[in-house]
């Protein structure tokens, strides 16, 4: 008979392991699901993992991608992961990358067409400010009633999402636009587009500040006592308060930082790849960030890994859609496997299987 | 009388990298009260289990009235005759003490059939209760009094108790010992695990003491001196903690009307709660658990707040001020639950030492923890206090609950307070390290510490503290010198026997 045996402290290796482990089993499972929709498997994990970055027509194009996609997954995760760690359960990133982007366009709009070069500071800023506006919602309704902020922080994405759409055919609408929904069009603004920085690569500085949010996050959470005292309320609540930790001030600066950094993200967002606001504009970087967050053990250097390799499979996705004639619900199935064995094999950092007779305490 | 109930032959079981008992055979006769003596982590838990049918030995066996005896679960043991009262209560407080009791019965009666029986139970034995009461608000002896009175529902030949009394108040043991007399008396053999050595001297016929899960002695406990019985216990003598005479200064502590509505539905309100504390000088509090014991460790570290006036360290007032600036100002504390209170079960003892250590032994430099240093710290705290553990690496989780109390215990003392409030200091730990914990409390408080040892071991109060009081609902009764207070006086400021007024109406 199997059964489970908690270890006497988490096991290093397989905190290592099961994120390896948990894209081995998606492979193999997602093989069969494939397999059983008649397509070739190992085709389809090939042009999903493979080809976004070496195959000879295509890559040109979906390499630089790599980049585009992963800088927002990386810098909300990063802002995410450390709520998660204090057990501030903020699913709301979605709506703070939202408001950021609103709030930084309509800061840049209402100064066009000035050329200066204070423009794109001052809009990066004013994002940043408007995500972390929203996300002071659900940190101020926690604290002072005791509310969810799951819920609060959740449904307040779907009024971000009609604010968006609001916006997006009237406040910021471009007045040149012949009536079309959507505001200006920032790529034509050299002021406020946020272009690639090294041509062909898909950096901008979205991408850059992404990496930034992990160095800092790793010296804030290993070696700052404000990331000792997250991590602290995260584990044992009661023992931090003991340690004279307010949690009144865990929930303000977990959802302000995760807020502050869903919304530059959006800023970014708008300014560069997707280039206007309008109200589609918002590709669900919000959510899928929860699952890079969790895919990277909650750990700065682990949510670099996931967000590329997220990226890769939305890219890798899309390929296989275009070449193999993959339904789009494959590929978020396939993607939605991957969370499952990572929850799933995670028990295995705590827990080691034992064979043999069940045996009480 | 002389007939034997259960007899064990050569019970073994092993855990992996420990053997908590060993060759362990002994007879336990009818009516008979046998006390299991030992040492925590001697093995007595895993023998009764073995016992009740929780686990499974290894090897050996058991013979219940000449017929083999090997329950599979409880259920087949309490089908044997076998009852148990365990030490942690199973109970659930938003029930009544009746349906509490026909949630442990394979077939319980009807609800007034057995609010009847619980009354005739509790008249015959003289263990006042009420069936129709609500758990949640009855005292911890009144709940003991539930589990015992489940078990003798349904008659059973072997009664084993887990360390039954240290939640009891000195009157409170007494009427235990009065119904189990006369439980013995009528035939029911009674195990009688504890590590109090007088009781066991008072109250048992036989006594079977374990040391390192193996069988070192049986002997009448009457005719033993208490001294003779922890040496067999502990296997050596060890140095009792020796009382200095201390100069008392200046006063340290001082807290004058402290009252502090309940923090949930079954905690415990503080009530105008006022004590000094002068430095050298120990207060032991003392009161059955959950009296105000917890409450008040957390309005004094910090953990809760009061209007400024109401706690005073030299005569400034403290009382708004968070843990962090109570700490910096020298007032440390040691909370009870070590594991998720006073220590974070998944961090290591290092980050464990940064968590109450990190300001006042200078471990941050501009917000940054200074790792090295910290390991430094926790090392410190190892080796003074005896920690038995790999390193300071180690998660807190991992470390025995003795080892773990040593070194949370030891980081505050090592940060050399001017207020230590510890509660439950040596709970769960072996009588050499326990006399060892009480030892450094003493040592500070000759360097000229004030402290405030809450306990629910009077024992340990008599041994440590200059001035005795006790917690009973939240109100702190008089204070009063150790010197020559005896136990009944103890008991009285305990409270009493909670609720036997109560009784005298109902019965």
């Amino acid at each position: 008979m199997l059964r489970l045996e908690k270890r006497p402290q988490p096991s290093q290796l397989w905190t290592v392991v099961t994120p390896i482990l948990a894209v081995f089993l998606t492979m193999i499972v997602g093989g069969i699901m494939f397999a059983l929709l008649g397509k070739p498997p190992l085709e389809a994990i090939k042009v999903i993992f493979w080809d976004p970055l070496f195959h000879e027509q295509f890559a040109a194009y979906s390499r630089p991608q790599l980049l585009v996609k992963a800088g927002p997954l990386i810098l909300i995760a990063i802002g995410l992961s450390i709520g998660f760690k204090a057990g501030i359960w903020n699913i709301g990133a979605e709506g703070q990358y939202i408001i950021g982007a609103i709030c930084g366009a309509g800061v840049g709009l209402a100064f066009y067409p000035s050329e200066s070069v204070l423009i794109f500071p001052a809009m990066v800023l004013a994002g940043a400010a408007g995500g972390w506006a929203w996300a002071m919602i659900p940190a101020v309704l926690k604290t002072r009633f005791g509310t969810n902020e799951i819920l609060v922080s959740l449904m307040l994405v779907y009024v971000a999402q009609n604010v968006l759409i609001s916006v997006s055919s009237g406040l910021l609408r471009n007045p040149e636009g012949m009536g079309f929904p959507g505001s200006r069009n920032f790529k034509q603004w050299d002021a406020a587009h946020n272009a690639e920085l090294i041509a062909n690569t898909g950096m901008h500085w979205g991408v850059v500040a992404a990496f930034i949010a992990v160095i800092g996050a790793y010296m804030l959470m290993s070696r700052h006592i404000m990331g000792f005292n997250i991590r602290l309320t995260g584990e044992a609540p009661r023992a931090a308060r003991f340690a004279g930790v307010s949690p009144t001030r865990i929930v303000f600066f977990c959802l302000g930082l995760a807020g502050l950094l869903a919304g530059a993200a959006g800023l970014f967002e708008a300014t560069g790849p997707a280039g206007q606001i309008t109200g589609a504009f918002n590709a669900g970087y919000g959510f899928t960030a929860i699952i890079v967050a969790f895919l990277g053990r909650l750990h700065p250097v682990g949510i670099l890994l996931a967000g590329l390799l997220m990226a890769l499979t939305y890219i890798g996705g899309e390929l296989a859609q275009l070449m193999l004639n993959l339904p789009g619900a494959s590929i978020q199935l396939f993607q939605g496997m991957l969370l499952f064995f990572l929850l799933a094999t995670d028990v295995f950092t705590n827990y080691r299987l034992r064979f043999g007779k069940k045996g009480l305490v | 009388m002389t007939d034997v109930l259960l007899r064990l032959e050569g019970l073994t079981k092993a855990y992996p990298g420990v053997v908590a008992n060993d060759d362990v055979s002994f007879d336990i006769r009818e009516g008979e009260i046998h006390a299991l003596l030992g040492e925590n982590g001697a093995g007595k838990s895993t023998l009764v289990k073995m016992i009740y049918g929780l686990v499974k030995p290894d090897s050996g066996t058991m013979t219940l009235r000449g017929a083999a005896f090997e329950p599979a679960e409880p259920r087949a043991a309490r089908a044997a005759g076998v009852a148990m009262v365990f030490q942690h209560f199973s109970l659930f407080d938003a029930l009544s003490v009746a349906e509490n009791v026909a949630l442990g019965m394979e077939n319980p009666p009807k609800p007034r059939d057995l609010a009847r029986q619980i009354r005739d139970v509790s008249e015959t034995y003289g263990l006042p209760l009420d069936p129709g009461r609500t758990v949640g608000t009855l005292s911890a002896g009144e709940r003991q009094r539930v589990e015992i009175i489940r078990c003798l529902l349904q008659n059973p030949r072997l009664l084993i108790m887990d360390e039954p009394t240290s939640v009891l108040t000195p009157q409170e043991v007494e009427i235990l010992f009065e119904t189990l007399r006369k439980l013995a008396s009528e035939g029911t053999a009674i195990l009688y695990i504890s590590h109090k050595l007088e009781e066991i001297r008072s109250l048992c016929d036989h006594a079977t003491v374990l040391r390192l899960g193996k069988k070192v002695a049986t002997c009448t406990p009457a005719d033993a001196t208490a001294r003779e019985l922890a040496e067999m216990m502990v296997g050596a003598s060890f140095e009792t903690p020796q009382k200095a005479e201390r100069p008392l200064g200046e006063v340290m502590l001082d807290v004058r009307g402290l009252s502090l509505p309940a923090p949930g539905a079954y905690g415990t309100p503080l009530r105008e709660i006022s004590f000094q504390v002068r430095a050298g000088e120990i207060l032991g509090l003392g009161g059955v658990a959950g009296n105000g014991q917890d409450e008040l460790l957390a309005a004094l570290s910090g953990e809760r707040v009061t209007a400024a006036d109401v706690i005073r360290l030299r005569d400034r007032p403290i009382g708004t001020m968070g843990p962090t600036e109570r700490r910096a100002l020298g007032v440390l504390s040691g909370p009870e639950e070590r594991l998720g209170h006073a220590a974070a079960p998944d961090m290591s003892l290092t980050e464990n030492a940064v968590l109450t250590g990190a300001r006042r032994m200078g471990l941050l430099s501009g917000g940054f923890v200074n790792w090295t240093k910290s390991k430094g710290f926790a090392e410190d705290v190892i080796q003074s206090f005896d920690v038995r553990t790999p390193g300071p690496g180690t998660a807190a989780r991992a470390l025995s609950g003795g080892n773990l109390q040593k070194y949370v215990i030891g980081r505050e003392v090592l940060q050399s307070p001017e207020v230590l409030v510890v509660n439950q200091p040596t709970w769960g730990v072996d009588a050499a390290a326990a006399a060892a914990i009480r030892q450094a409390l003493l040592n500070l408080a000759a360097k000229g510490a004030a402290l405030v040892v809450i306990s629910q071991d009077l024992d340990e109060l008599m041994e440590v503290s200059d001035r005795f009081g006790a917690l009973n609902e939240g109100r702190l009764s008089e204070i009063r010198p150790v010197d020559g207070l005896t136990v009944d006086e103890i008991g009285l400021m305990m409270g009493g026997a909670h609720d036997m007024e109560v009784a005298h109406v109902d019965g």
